[in-house]
């Protein structure tokens, strides 16, 4: 099958998405497919596709553009198959403030948020209600762009006085920043694959200086992981349940990544969706892939039958 | 359960590698280098400036007269034509010194890791300005330092805070500066404060590393002497033809009394055996007419009236409360920012709106640094240059608005 691997792209996180987008080449490679790389940041994607005809395009691309519908509606708009959500339920996932509150409506169980939007800020006087912002979620809280990923553009709060500057630089990756209770406990991420997704066995995350950061991410050895999480069954059910759920409160489909925290009483709080998750050699998805006794090749392959049972 | 192990040696990594990580900042500038973004980030010679002609004509001419000993290992001191080459170029800046005095190094960057290698224990003391070249703070790093930092001003490293640490007891094994048009400052160490430094370390027993790539990219002004000039003794000069030729052939230099010119010898020759006989010979044929001085006179002044650009441009689009270097030479300009800009964090919005600038952080051991950015001119032409300050100028005033509107 001729499969175009979209990768890289103009974003910040283009390094990573170049890193999963070669692995992802070779792997469906090495299943015979006729599987290439194209990098939307090198060539006008919509005539190199239109030329090239792949059978279907796997969709590697990290943040922006990949994972908020802008490709997935060029894709539906050229008639070609791709990998996992659709561009709607994308730009939903994609966007913490709306996919928060979609969570939160569902049943899902997440931190308590607020939202700050940057037009608010700046059109509205909203600075005047930053103070609400603490009084709703306390403190220590965690700041995030509302749309970037890989942990880019986040920090923690612990004293009022820095939420501003946190808001700031969350601001800087997007124009709305979210601003969410810090919980405590452990990090771990349910892979889900296919149609029904089917949940891989969780991963957890122990970054070695505390914060699961840019560089905990991507720096081989600066975070242990352990798959399956060492959790109770209770607890591990538990998370599993909260990722289904919010897979089918957001409609997402054939691989996702549900970051989650199970705080010191055993409950798993729903962090954030990934509907391209990482899929470099320090991703988490490829790790609970193992762990399931699926070769990176065979999670590939799942996800493209996935895509091509629609 | 089974601990995923994503790098199965990740214990047996050295204890001088912790500092070497993925960041941010590095993902970023992935997006940077796209064509679409003014990159005022990266210190890259105007190689394109060079005349092909000249390129291919000492090519040509290493191949026919040399053409066995280009393509063969050379000594660990490096080709020694070469080494009487560049006294002449050192000549230029009024610096005499002896061929036996010098190491060829691959570009003076690996000078600053032969320096460290064979002075540097886990934990001793270095002196480095603050900001400092992140390219050293890079390489002596890998010998675990302590940093001492010493400020800047606009007439170089303020000695005097130098000598404030010393009698508190510091006891570094060096004193790096890069005298003229440092990096990332631009700024140039006043003849005053040359003379007080020199006198210090001799008393104190503490040799200089003086840096000096930039030194023949003078735009106007009278040319200081070298540290090295100073006190032969007591100076470790570092040298470079990346600026004044090409950073692609990877030649550099040092210059040290004979006791660390042997030492140094040694650790080249354990690091890399020799230099690029072939890049040794090409450099000493380019600087052996005189086409170079014609070459880089016309090098200078398209670096002059770049940086006279972003000056002007600066002029017109940063908001108050902004200053900035003045540099009369090199290649950079250093921005201060108004106290609540994270320059670091804001990179990613700059890079969104396609320009680039290295943050203030990169370039202090500690820290320090978030208000600062360093803006190179060496690079993009003029047209680009007013276009990326405009870009940063408009960015910078949405931050002020942002950052009034959380703080009514």
């Amino acid at each position: 099958m001729k499969v175009a691997v979209l990768a890289g792209g103009r974003t910040p996180e283009r390094d990573v998405s170049l890193r999963s987008g070669h692995r992802i080449v070779t792997a469906l490679a090495s299943l015979a497919h006729d599987a290439y790389l194209l990098d939307p940041g090198e060539v006008p994607l919509a005539e190199a596709l239109q030329k090239q005809e792949p059978d279907i395009c796997y969709l590697a691309l990290h943040g922006k553009e990949g994972e908020d519908g802008t490709v997935q509606r060029l894709l539906d708009l050229l008639g070609i198959a791709y990998t996992g959500t659709a561009a709607f339920e994308c730009e939903i996932a994609f966007d913490k403030v709306l996919a928060k509150d979609a969570l939160a409506r569902a049943g899902v169980r997440t931190p308590p948020w607020v939202a700050i939007e940057g037009w608010a800020l700046r059109d509205l006087g909203a600075g005047a209600a930053l103070g609400k912002a603490v009084e709703r979620v306390g403190l220590p809280c965690v700041v995030k762009p509302s749309r970037s990923g890989s942990a880019l553009g986040v920090g923690t709060v612990e004293r009022e006085v820095d939420l501003a500057a946190a808001v700031m630089a969350a601001l800087s990756f997007s124009g709305a920043a979210v601003v969410e209770a810090k919980i405590e406990g452990s990090e771990v991420a349910a892979g889900l694959l296919g149609t029904p997704p089917e949940a891989l066995p969780l991963v957890e995350i122990v970054p070695k200086n505390g914060v699961y950061d840019y560089a905990a991410r991507y720096t081989a050895g600066a975070t242990e992981y352990f798959a399956p999480a060492r959790v109770s069954e209770e607890v591990a059910a538990a998370s599993v349940a909260q990722a289904l759920m919010s897979v089918s409160a957001l409609g997402l489909r054939d691989v996702t990544r549900v970051d989650m925290i199970v705080d010191g009483s055993g409950l798993p709080w729903v962090l954030e969706v990934n509907v391209s998750p990482g899929m470099t050699e320090t991703s988490l998805l490829p790790m609970a892939a193992q762990a399931s006794g699926r070769s990176l090749a065979q999670l590939c392959e799942q996800v493209l039958e996935s895509a091509l049972s629609r | 359960m089974a601990e995923f192990s994503v790098d199965r040696f990740v214990d047996l990594y050295a204890q001088r590698t912790s500092g070497m990580s993925a960041s941010e900042v590095r993902a970023l500038f992935a997006v940077a280098s796209r064509p679409e973004v003014v990159s005022l980030a990266g210190g890259m010679p105007y190689v394109q400036a060079l005349p092909d002609q000249d390129i291919l004509d000492v090519v040509a001419q290493v191949l026919d007269e040399h053409g066995s000993m280009a393509l063969q290992y050379g000594g660990g001191q490096g080709h020694p034509a070469l080494r009487e080459r560049l006294l002449m170029l050192m000549q230029a800046e009024g610096l005499q010194a002896d061929p036996e005095d010098m190491v060829i190094t691959t570009g003076a960057q690996q000078g600053l890791d032969l320096v460290a290698k064979i002075f540097v224990d886990p934990g001793d003391e270095v002196v480095v300005e603050a900001p400092a070249y992140v390219g050293a703070l890079s390489a002596f790093s890998a010998y675990e330092p302590r940093y001492l930092q010493v400020d800047v001003d606009d007439d170089g490293m303020i000695v005097e805070h130098l000598e404030e640490l010393l009698l508190r007891g510091a006891r570094p094994k060096f004193v790096y500066t890069v005298p003229n048009f440092g990096n990332p400052a631009g700024v140039t160490m006043s003849m005053e404060r040359r003379e007080r430094l020199v006198a210090l370390c001799r008393e104190a027993g503490v040799p200089i590393l003086e840096d000096n790539p930039y030194g023949m990219l003078r735009f106007e002004g009278e040319a200081l002497p070298c540290l090295r000039s100073m006190d032969p003794d007591n100076v470790i000069y570092l040298g470079t033809v990346s600026k004044v030729f090409s950073p692609g052939v990877r030649v550099g230099w040092a210059l040290a009394e004979q006791s660390v010119t042997q030492r140094l010898i040694l650790a080249k020759e354990a690091a890399d055996l020799c230099g690029s006989s072939f890049n040794m010979l090409v450099t000493e044929r380019y600087f052996a007419g005189d086409r170079w001085r014609a070459n880089l006179a016309s090098l200078v002044d398209v670096y002059r009236s770049r940086r006279d650009t972003m000056l002007e441009a600066l002029t017109e689009h940063f908001p108050q409360g902004s200053t900035w270097t003045h540099p009369s030479g090199g290649f950079y300009v250093w921005v201060t920012l108004p106290g609540y800009v994270d320059s670091q964090a804001m990179l990613a919005a700059a890079v969104e709106r396609r320009v680039a600038y290295v943050p203030g952080t990169a370039f202090y051991p500690d820290g320090r640094g978030k208000d600062k950015m360093r803006l190179a001119f060496c690079y993009p032409p003029k047209d680009r240059i007013r276009e990326g300050i405009a870009r940063l100028g408009s960015l910078l005033s949405d931050e002020d608005q942002l950052y009034r509107s959380l703080h009514p």
